[in-house]
């Protein structure tokens, strides 16, 4: 329970340390979901092209 | 030597090597970091002065220096793609900027909640160091907002070089702002004359999350930059054949 308490800075430090993990895994989705999308709509636009020739 | 450069540089050579990269980058970065947290968290000594409250400093040091590493990425791939015209230089400048943006808000917001057992103070409006950090973040937006205003990929890339070259020098008060002037904030704690002014186990966890931090910066710049190379080759050979290819090319 001390660790968890540090010294009364818990919330603050917790907080700290729960945005930045968030701030990644966002980032990190973020980009993941981009990437998919964009491979997503070249993929539709090259198929569709190839079938009409 | 200029070969290999321009290998390197060629969007299909970057786009496969970054699909190898990532996890080079991203599996270490994140060992790093779990070694980084716990033992910054658990096993360094109390600070004398703020007690357990110092132990911000294993995130927000990282997100403060890659606030600016990121901006430097930005002008720099700007710069050399205004001179050399080479697309893979825009390509890592317009992805820079939203990593470069969301690592700016976590130094600020991680700073204020640091600031606020330490100071008294969530912010103070006058502080050099504090306020040139907000312009960055700011920067970051404004060169988004110019990037998607303009629809003409070419056009969007002088502009936007332009706009990041001008807010290097931001970048430049940002890191020396704790000197030039009286600030809230402590000064240089890791490149002080005669060492770093921090114990070795404090300074470990340190030294682990900020190299930790800028691998998956590296991991995340490196699927942006792959996402900006694949959109804005879309229309080439090498995409089409990639998407066509049996095994797919993500």
């Amino acid at each position: 329970m001390d660790a968890l308490a540090m010294g009364n800075y818990g919330p603050y430090v917790w907080s700290c340390f729960a945005l930045t993990l968030i701030v990644v895994v966002v980032s990190d989705w973020r980009s993941r979901v981009r990437h998919n999308q964009v491979y997503r709509d070249i993929e539709v636009r090259i198929k569709a092209l190839e079938e009409r020739q | 030597m200029w070969k290999f450069f321009h290998k390197l540089t060629s969007p299909p050579h970057f786009y496969r090597l970054g699909a190898t990269l990532i996890p080079w980058l991203a599996i270490p970065g994140l060992v790093l970091i779990a070694y980084g947290t716990y033992a910054g968290l658990f096993l360094a000594s109390v600070d004398y002065q703020q007690g357990d409250a110092f132990r911000i400093i294993y995130v927000h040091v990282p997100a403060a220096y890659l606030s600016m590493l990121a901006y430097a990425f930005m002008a720099f791939g700007g710069g050399i793609g205004l001179i050399w015209r080479m697309k893979l230089a825009h390509a890592v400048a317009a992805a820079a900027a939203p990593l470069g943006a969301a690592f700016t808000f976590l130094a600020l917001v991680t700073g204020a909640i640091w600031g606020r057992p330490m100071w008294g103070t969530w912010w103070e409006w006058g502080d050099p160091r504090l306020t040139s950090e907000l312009i960055l973040l700011f920067l970051y937006f404004g060169y988004m907002a110019l990037r998607s205003s303009i629809d003409d990929t070419a056009k969007a890339d002088k502009a936007s070089a332009v706009l990041a070259l001008v807010g290097v020098v931001n970048v430049v008060i940002v890191h020396y702002s704790v000197e030039w002037w009286s600030s809230l904030h402590q000064g240089q704690t890791l490149f002080k004359e005669g060492g770093p002014a921090m114990d070795a186990d404090m300074l470990y966890p340190l030294l682990a999350m900020i190299l930790g931090f800028t691998l998956i910066f590296g991991a995340l710049l490196s699927r942006r930059i792959r996402t900006e190379v694949l959109y804005r080759e879309r229309r080439t050979r090498w995409v089409r054949e990639l998407v066509l290819s049996p095994e797919g090319g993500k």
